[in-house]
């Protein structure tokens, strides 16, 4: 097929339209955040239409995916939405053991719902602390962001790495925890509902705040399901899902919590929607650093699906040969022959990948639903009729991460 | 609705052997023909409940062991009422690598296809606006086919030598 221009202005390319002019915002723009472009049509004011224009960011992920196998990918969707990396492992290896069958100690399970549920956390934290920033309320941005320290120190403390973990594997997690962790969490626990308090002073009744969020980019519920639209912004549209409670996966369903929606579908729907959902993860962590199981973190070695422990690879030749195995690339895991769908709430709604394997350590297709993509273009229906500097206040809501956009 | 009492409701306005099922873990796939496909999407959307198009993509069995056909394709379809997943998948060839669009039937398609045409060079009828959406509009090739190498084809070679001597 011939390749043909952008058609982003053809039906309005006419004489009686001629004082539509065009407005490009981005790629590079303090308010978009990240890498986009959005060609804008405009009637004075007010946006009659919008154009996305995306892919600068594209680094080829997916091709990646059918060259690494399932333990070194976890370094390259660490890398899709960087907000919240750990959601992302999370998700990548819940469908490769959903594929081979894996069953995950309760141990291991508990650990990912508190850092699946910190990362939520330190997603939603970005995410409104940024809208306010682009709304002109600094001081709950530098709040949030201080919290997103603490949180930044937490995973550090987990993984070693403080902003892009690679923290899981295959049947399990990297290492255990240390003590130190727990006390971090818990100390976390402990002070995160001041700062949650301080934010909700800040902004949730802040008159300009508020009156540049209310009433602007409505999605309704209808819509909502009709342009795939998940997490936050499906709930605060009135969609009533949540994948932690209908497809449980992980520890959640050992947790009471709720679903957190709101009905008017706008932007400060959005934010209020993702204010709670804080709370409620926070509970979610209080529980399970509380009742954390103990016992190994990895599943049975015998099952060969992870790594054996590190000083019995130096003592004993039976460990040896088992690491060997699993670090070359022609012997490794030895999945079904077929595909498999998985997906996780990830703070920005359903992650999830199809994974399709041909019985080698390497996916073979590894497909990744990315819901900032899906999101993002949902983003011309809200916005036309609005004003451009509402532009701001809908891009904040939405929360693109533009490399989980691109890939 | 249970998968085997919706595969029997189909099997009842489709014919038989209109389409054949497979299932793994919790997946369950529904395999039918892409001539057939969107008279199909439309009876799960409309009669079936599923509302939602959750994700849509494709894949090259070009080196996959034991396939016969080139791409491949998913649907995977939401009940956001009842949660229910189904995943439709069908089968394309070379030379004729068209399929109707499901932009009608639901609004969150656009993307999802035009990525797919990106990737894969897939062409869905009736899409409203089809281009390329991750990779430039000057690209000629379609990057996630078997056949495009991973360190690209000719992107790299014109790339600017710099010596140090001259920088």
């Amino acid at each position: 097929m011939p390749l043909q221009q952008a058609n982003t202005l053809a039906p309005l390319e006419n004489a009686d339209q001629e004082f539509l002019w065009t407005l490009n915002f981005g790629p590079q723009h303090p308010a978009t955040h990240t890498t986009l472009r959005l060609i804008l049509t405009l009637d004075g004011e007010t946006i009659v239409k919008a154009v996305p224009d995306i892919g600068f960011l594209h680094s080829g992920f997916e091709k990646l995916g059918e060259d690494l196998d399932f333990n070194q990918y976890v370094t390259i969707v660490d890398r899709m939405n960087y907000i919240s990396p750990i959601a992302n492992e999370i998700a990548w290896h819940h469908v490769i053991e959903k594929l081979m069958g894996i069953e995950l100690t309760p141990r291991c399970k508990y650990l990912r719902t508190i850092l699946g549920e910190l990362a939520r956390i330190s997603d939603h934290l970005l995410c409104t602390g940024a809208a306010a920033l682009d709304l002109g309320a600094f001081t709950a941005f530098l709040y949030a962001f201080h919290q997103r320290e603490v949180l930044y120190d937490i995973f550090e403390t987990a993984s070693g790495q403080r902003f892009h973990p690679s923290y899981t594997r295959v049947g399990g997690l990297a290492f255990d925890i240390s003590d130190d962790f727990v006390r971090k969490v818990r100390d976390f626990v402990k002070d995160f509902p001041k700062t949650h308090g301080d934010m909700c002073r800040l902004l949730n009744r802040n008159r300009i705040f508020v009156e540049r969020m209310q009433g602007i980019g409505v999605l309704s519920k209808e819509m909502a399901i009709d342009l795939s639209s998940t997490g936050p912004m499906a709930r605060a549209s009135g969609v009533v899902r949540d994948i932690r409670k209908d497809e449980p996966y992980l520890a959640y369903p050992d947790f009471d919590f709720k679903v957190v929606c709101a009905e008017e579908g706008d932007c400060y729907a959005r934010y209020l929607v993702r204010m709670e959902e804080m709370l409620e993860s926070l509970n979610i962590i209080h529980h399970a650093i509380e009742n954390l199981p103990s016992g190994p973190v990895n599943v049975d070695g015998d099952s060969k699906a992870v790594f054996p422990e590190q000083m019995s690879v130096y003592r004993s030749i039976e460990s040896m040969i088992h690491h060997f195995e699993l670090v070359m690339p022609n012997r490794q895991w030895t999945p079904p022959v077929d595909e498999v769908y998985g997906c996780i709430e990830s703070p920005n709604g359903e992650l999830g990948f199809y994974v399709v394997s041909d019985g080698t350590g390497v996916a073979y297709r590894a497909r990744t639903r990315p819901p900032s993509f899906i999101h993002f273009a949902v983003f011309p229906y809200l916005i036309v009729g609005h004003q451009i500097s509402d532009v701001v206040a809908v891009l904040g809501s939405l929360n693109i991460i533009a490399a989980e956009l691109d890939r | 609705m249970p998968f085997d009492a919706l595969c029997n409701n189909l099997r009842e306005r489709f014919g038989s052997d209109s389409f054949t099922t497979s299932e793994f873990r919790d997946n369950r796939r529904i395999h039918i023909s892409p001539e057939r496909l969107l008279p199909f999407l439309k009876t799960l959307k409309e009669d079936c409940g599923f509302d939602q198009l959750s994700e849509l993509g494709g894949v090259d069995y070009l080196k996959y062991p034991g396939a016969r056909d080139r791409f491949g394709l998913w649907y995977i379809l939401l009940n956001t009422t009842t949660g229910e997943r189904v995943i439709v998948k069908t089968l394309l060839n070379e030379p004729d690598l068209t399929i109707a669009s499901v932009f009608s039937l639901w609004k969150g398609a656009d993307w999802m296809e035009r990525e797919v045409y990106d990737m894969y060079g897939v062409i869905f009828d009736e899409h409203p606006d089809l281009r390329r959406i991750l990779m430039p509009e000057e690209f000629v090739s379609f990057p996630l086919r078997k056949d495009y190498p991973l360190c690209g084809r000719g992107e790299r070679h014109n790339f600017p030598v710099i010596t140090r001597a001259e920088s």
